[in-house]
């Protein structure tokens, strides 16, 4: 059974229609990236899913059931957690806090702050700093075992490497490619780097004006394949 | 002039109980309770209901009644405020301002009009004093209520600080949406933080019938020393709630020895500067400040 499935999703923004009749499903263990323009529906995709942005049509199961109606706070308990885009870490509080509140709101499970930190070790020197105070790599850092600590089944990270240094993205995928390595944790990102993509993801699904225009496995997709699917000059599925 | 400072300084301390609930609403749900006075009055009453009726303490009654006022602000948020939420940023003006007249009028129904005090029910703790050097009496009342107020505002940091449900307030009240997403269920939060500060709202009221009289339609003054507390302490800041509180009771204090109007007035113009000051200071260097309110000069 697929782990998350999507049919037919639509999302609106008043009278713009950002997701337009969307469909796909995710395999347990999967890394799929989802690659597109800047109004392209990423964004407001990954907030449906995670149920702070409401469907205005279209089901979402995750591992079977069907989680359209749920409250964000209930899809986290399901298991999906997002890392959204701009981080949103709660800034007043430490690295420590932000973990602590991701632990004792979400699932139980593999993950605790021992093992968070294990796969992120350059959390461990900032616990008691704000999370204000910190760079733009250490915050999505931060977002990200925030993530984790509530034992996601499915991880959504939106723009991975917005606004982050080289040095900072470099780190991150190195984290990111850790857990990949683990096998358990499914991961849908948001990426704008089309080399980042095609070296770390498993798939690519290419979304042009709320559609899905490209999908394929990422191996066997060509950077100019995806770049006129990213600018709308062919469309096409390559299995 | 001592003596008026401390004074001023105890009677801080039941501004900064009435405040922190109006604060605490204010700064995690973002929702301005314009019923809150009227909510401290009902506490009162229902503290002078159980007094009179079943001859219990005040301080009993207080702890029966506390929970009640929690319970009813848990149901007020979950059943009327968070729906008026989502009808824009006046709505919910408009409804606690109806709340307030439904509850002084439902008050004046069921209790009557007379002005009550909880002042005989405490004996001679409404008058007895302590003595101190050069002349100085402190009332063990007022004292007693500035110890309630700091004993309030520590219980109430060490919760936000400590607790899964003070972390879950902070974060909530920080960016709700994210903490939806990290899992925490907003709406209880916001009914938790309600029914908090309606708890609160009941305390400061039933103190307020212990040193004074009250009637259905007092609910209105408290709200406005309140707000004027929240202001000068500054907005969401529990510690700057007393302090906010402290200042209004040193200036009312200090009013009060020019002649007894001046009691609230005085309190009412240091609020007055407190908000042009910070209007001036925030604007001066952008806009030209009050120079250039006053003479509309670039």
């Amino acid at each position: 059974m697929s782990l998350l499935s999507v049919e037919n999703l639509v999302a609106r923004h008043g009278l713009l229609t950002a997701v337009h009749d969307f469909s796909c499903t995710i395999e347990p263990g999967e890394v799929v990236a989802i690659v597109g323009a800047n109004g392209a529906g990423k964004t407001t995709l990954f907030r449906a899913i995670a149920g702070v942005h409401t469907a205005a049509g279209g089901t979402i199961r995750l591992a079977g059931a069907d989680i359209t109606a749920l409250p964000p706070h209930r899809r986290v308990a399901a298991g999906i957690a997002m890392v959204p885009e701009g981080r949103r870490l709660f800034s007043e509080m430490t690295v420590d806090e932000n973990l602590r509140i991701a632990c004792e709101n979400g699932r139980r499970g593999s993950w605790t702050l021992a093992t968070v930190l294990e796969a992120l070790p350059q959390l461990q020197p900032l616990l008691r700093v704000p999370a204000g105070g910190l760079s733009g790599g250490q915050r999505q850092a931060v977002a990200i075992g925030r993530a984790l600590m509530s034992n996601p089944a499915l991880l959504l990270l939106d723009e991975v490497s917005l606004g982050l240094s080289p040095i900072a993205v470099a780190g991150l995928y190195e984290s990111l490619a850790a857990l990949k390595a683990g096998g358990t944790t499914t991961m849908v990102v948001v990426e704008q780097d089309l080399d980042r993509v095609l070296g770390f993801a498993d798939r690519v699904i290419c979304m042009l004006e709320g559609r899905a225009v490209l999908e394929g496995r990422a191996s066997e997709l060509s950077r100019s394949q995806i770049a006129s699917a990213y600018f709308g000059l062919a469309t096409g599925q390559v299995h | 002039m001592l003596d008026a400072a401390l004074q001023g300084i105890l009677l801080g301390g039941y501004y900064a109980v009435l405040a922190a609930g109006l604060s605490l609403m204010f700064g995690v749900i973002r929702f301005i309770n314009l019923a809150h006075g009227d909510l401290a009055i009902l506490g009162a009453y229902l503290v002078l209901f159980c007094a009179e009726r079943f001859g219990l303490s005040p301080w009993l009654a207080l702890v029966l009644v506390l929970p009640v006022m929690g319970l009813f602000g848990w149901v007020l948020q979950g059943a009327l405020f968070a729906r008026t939420m989502r009808g824009g940023f006046l709505l919910p003006l408009l409804t606690t301002f109806g709340l307030g007249a439904v509850l002084q009028n439902g008050m004046f129904g069921l209790f009557g009009s007379d002005a009550r005090s909880l002042g005989n029910a405490i004996g001679s703790l409404s008058w007895e004093s302590w003595q101190l050097p050069f002349g100085i009496s402190l009332g063990k009342l007022p004292v007693i209520t500035f110890g309630i107020a700091v004993f309030v505002l520590v219980a109430l940091q060490l919760v936000l600080s400590h607790t899964r449900l003070g972390r879950a307030i902070r974060a909530t009240s920080a960016d709700a949406e994210a903490a939806e997403l990290v899992g925490v269920d907003a709406r209880t939060v916001h009914r938790a933080a309600a029914a908090i500060a309606v708890a609160l709202a009941g305390l400061a009221g039933a103190l307020l019938a212990m040193r004074a009289l009250v009637n259905p339609y007092a609910g209105p003054a408290q709200l406005i020393f309140a707000f004027e507390a929240v202001v000068i302490g500054g907005i969401g800041s529990l510690w700057g709630t007393l302090v906010g509180g402290i200042i209004l009771g040193v200036a009312q204090s200090f009013g009060s020895l020019l002649s007894p109007q001046w009691f609230q007035l005085a309190g009412h113009v240091v609020f007055l500067g407190v908000l042009g000051a910070r209007l001036y200071f925030s604007h001066a260097g952008r806009r030209g400040g009050l120079r250039f309110l006053l003479t509309g000069a670039r």
